[in-house]
């Protein structure tokens, strides 16, 4: 899978330039070659008329390019003063720090990106704005003159980010050039000059902002999709298995989420990352319990305030991060598929290798898992067949409710389809699936259902077979295509 | 096969060991001092036990020792003030179990790290029992020596006891539901959490067993003198851990088993014997005790660079 295809991009001095596109378009891809943390295989790189070659985050930024991370990647620690100095001071281990100078430049630094932070204060005592400040503080130190901005906005405050609109300006006016990337087209309006749009590794273009409207962004983003056969639905969903009223839970941002899932039936969640898809995941599988609204199973009432009851309920939940939450990489294939049934297949409280195995071989044949057998460990099988193995072991809980969060992400075409085939498989057993993906033809190509996230909360939810723009419209929170809810 | 190839290859070496034995100093295998022997490391083999669990967890427990001092110091006055000796097992079982669950709570309930509570509780069981016991031996009551019964029958009952608890815990953690979900929390927490297994509750279990295994091991230790001392579990940790890494148990968690760390145990245990009849100095003891630990650990390394990611 490549990446990247073949862009171009060019960034003017004192401009700011936008840079967008859906998730999964290349434009985290893009920034990590800029700042020499990924080694293009072909192009090139220029930097004020200079062709660069073998980038690697040193030369970045002796070249003045800077990045500021939606997570600010400072020394918790370490005091503001520290920080700084640790990134623009040079010299070996035993020099003699200069400490009234040290904290003089932070001083001057600070006050020029118009942050009131006080240069002994430790890191973790400042909130997330004032660590962006501290950032830029850094990269205006380092006399950046491209300075990336990577989701800046995510966690801020509508004041917060009025205040970091204005540090932006001012850079723009002392000569700097900076690629400004965001979801929220409204501050692409406020604040860019010119907008490049990346769709699957490849710019569709470079626009003056003045020229566009929302609708052409949009547009521009989603393009026209490849066409991909997807099983389809073969029978009408039957009857309310989950039935949610006004959701929500203060602890993970997750608010007043209203819906009902059907046996039979493929829901697919879209949204921009961090819309709170996952987040909701966890609420419903009692990670983080709901503290309002109501959870009604097949029309009783219930709670969920942990994993243990959530499998009890019948719910089940197949994490996004299969190496680090689904699979245990050094257990063998048939544990990792029995570690959530240990207390219904074995009743007696012994385990017996014989069933275990039994049962592994059955999934192992009918989701067709490739292994060597059901001793060998979870590690040692491909992307495709560890999600294999992750959806076993849910299976065999024998669940009424299915949650998948991004079920084919990192998975090659081949298994994906197998995954896809799966799935509907189970939706026609009567399980009601809530599909979370990112990947938007899987989306619209699976689901029965659309429901969208924005912000914690599900903005809309939108038939099958709808448009890749209506639902791009809605992630992003544009009302175009009022009707089409 | 090669799942086990560490419990396998210490098994052979522990075999190879013997077999020289055999050949160059077969009054090593005289039954009496050979039962003698393997009693006195009866005590260490049910704390190994414990300590196994404790280590598959990912976690591990330096205090042990200290417990043993504690628990044997405790069961001694208990018998000394004339308690029946059933009561008086039970008692330090109990009081082991007591001590693994302060340990356990802090690990588990504070989620503080293991290796920095059991250092503290380490240091503050021994230094308290210093305080309190000031050295001193208790003597115990004629009866208590070999439960009352000849050495030789009170030996055979230690260590059929120590294989008894040894092939019960080895058999649960292989077989019981609970024993899956040590490894399972020991080789990754969260993703076991996400299956409804609840890891803290895992963890304070493990260190409580630990505790009242080591209880169970301080009495064990009791009996077979006429008096207790209170430095009797100093450097227990240390051997019990060496056992059990020897055996192949990863130190990293969610692997080994305990007929590992039995033959590890084993392993170590023959060192000094076979010294003495091999006519060595017994200075050597430490020092080969150390390179078999030392070739273990590398061993450990090598093979994960090898099949790692």
């Amino acid at each position: 899978m490549r990446a990247l295809r073949g862009v171009d991009f060019d960034l003017a001095a004192g401009e700011v330039h936008a840079l967008l596109g859906e998730n999964g378009a290349g434009k985290s891809t893009l920034i990590k070659v800029v700042t020499g943390a990924h080694a293009p295989d072909a192009g090139e790189i220029t930097v004020a008329g200079r062709t660069v070659h073998g980038l690697t985050p040193t030369l970045a930024q002796q070249l003045g390019i800077a990045c500021i991370y939606q997570q600010p990647a400072l020394f918790p620690d370490l005091t503001v003063a520290e920080n700084i100095g640790l990134r623009l001071e040079h010299g070996g281990a035993t020099r003699r720090i200069d400490w009234p100078a040290r904290r003089a430049r932070t001083a001057d630094l600070l006050a020029r990106v118009g942050a009131t932070i006080d240069p002994e204060a430790e890191v973790n005592e400042l909130s997330m704005p004032e660590q962006q400040l501290v950032e830029i503080a850094c990269s205006v130190g380092a006399g950046a003159r491209i300075v990336i901005m990577d989701e800046p906005t995510a966690s801020l405050t509508q004041r917060e980010q009025g205040r970091l609109f204005t540090v932006v300006r001012e850079l723009r006016t002392a000569g700097v050039g900076v690629v400004y990337i965001s979801h929220r087209l409204e501050e692409i309006f406020a604040l860019a000059d010119r907008v490049t749009v990346l769709r699957d590794g490849a710019s569709v273009g470079t626009h003056p902002v003045a020229a566009m409207k929302e609708a052409d962004l949009i547009k521009l983003m989603v393009g026209r999709e490849v066409a991909q056969l997807y099983p389809p639905a073969e029978a009408p969903p039957g009857d309310v298995v989950l039935d949610l009223k006004a959701i929500g839970c203060t602890a993970s941002g997750v608010r007043g989420v209203t819906l009902e899932l059907r046996t039979g039936e493929i829901f697919g969640l879209a949204g921009l990352v961090g819309a709170g898809r996952t987040e909701l995941a966890r609420v419903l599988f009692g990670l983080t319990p709901a503290d309002s609204g109501e959870i009604r199973l097949n029309g009783r009432r219930v709670v969920i305030p942990s994993p243990r009851q959530a499998i009890e309920l019948g719910i089940a939940y197949v994490p996004e991060d299969r190496r680090r939450h689904g699979v245990i990489l050094e257990m063998p294939i048939a544990q990792n598929m029995t570690m959530a049934v240990h207390r219904t297949i074995f009743p007696r409280g012994w385990l017996r290798d014989g069933a275990e195995e039994a049962l592994a071989l059955d999934f192992i044949r009918t989701l067709a898992v490739k292994c060597a057998g059901p001793d060998a460990p979870g590690g040692t099988l491909s992307g495709g067949n560890q999600q294999k193995v992750s959806l076993a072991r849910w299976l065999a809980t024998k669940p009424r409710v299915l949650i998948l969060d991004e079920p084919t992400q990192g998975v090659d075409v081949g298994a994906k389809s197998e995954i896809h085939r799966i799935i509907r498989r189970l939706a026609k057993d009567g399980l009601a699936v809530l599909m979370i993906s990112s990947d938007l033809p899987e989306v619209l190509g699976m689901s029965d259902r659309i429901g969208v996230m924005r912000g914690g909360a599900l903005a809309t939810v939108l038939p099958g077979g709808s448009d890749a723009h209506t639902v791009m419209a809605a992630a992003l929170g544009q009302e175009t295509n009022k009707g089409a809810a | 096969m090669k799942r086990h190839f560490r419990e396998l290859s210490v098994t052979a070496t522990l075999l190879l060991v013997l077999l020289g034995m055999a050949v160059f100093a077969p009054a090593f295998f005289q039954p009496q001092p050979l039962l003698s022997l393997v009693t006195r490391e009866a005590p260490t083999l049910i704390v190994a036990c414990g300590m196994a669990l404790v280590i598959i967890c990912r976690q591990i427990d330096i205090s042990v020792g200290s417990q043993f001092s504690v628990c044997g110091i405790g069961a001694g006055l208990l018998a000394a003030r004339g308690w029946p000796l059933p009561l008086v097992i039970g008692a330090a079982v109990g009081l082991g179990a007591v001590l693994g669950a302060i340990n356990g709570w802090l690990v588990a309930g504070l989620r503080l790290p293991s290796i920095v509570v059991t250092l503290a509780t380490m240091v503050t069981l021994r230094q308290g029992l210093n305080l309190g016991q000031q050295g001193a031996f208790v003597n115990l009551p004629d009866k208590v020596q070999w439960f009352g019964l000849n050495q030789s029958a009170g030996q055979w009952v230690l260590v059929l006891c120590s294989l008894a608890v040894l092939a019960t815990l080895g058999l649960a953690l292989r077989h019981w539901p609970a024993g899956r979900q040590v490894y399972a929390v020991g080789s990754n927490a969260e993703a076991a959490r996400l299956a409804g297994i609840r890891p803290q509750w895992v963890t304070f279990l493990v260190f409580v067993l630990l505790g009242a295994l080591t209880g169970l091991a301080a009495i064990m230790n009791v009996v077979q003198s006429p008096q207790v001392q209170p430095l009797a579990g100093a450097g227990l940790e240390l051997k019990v851990i060496a056992a059990v890494v020897v055996g192949g148990v990863a130190i990293a968690g969610g692997r080994g088993n305990l007929w590992g760390a039995f033959a590890g145990l084993l392993l170590l245990a023959c060192v000094s014997p076979a010294l003495t009849h091999l006519h060595i100095e017994a200075y050597w003891e430490k020092a080969i005790q150390g390179a078999i630990i030392l070739l273990a650990v590398v061993a450990d390394g090598v093979r994960q660079r090898r099949s790692g990611p």
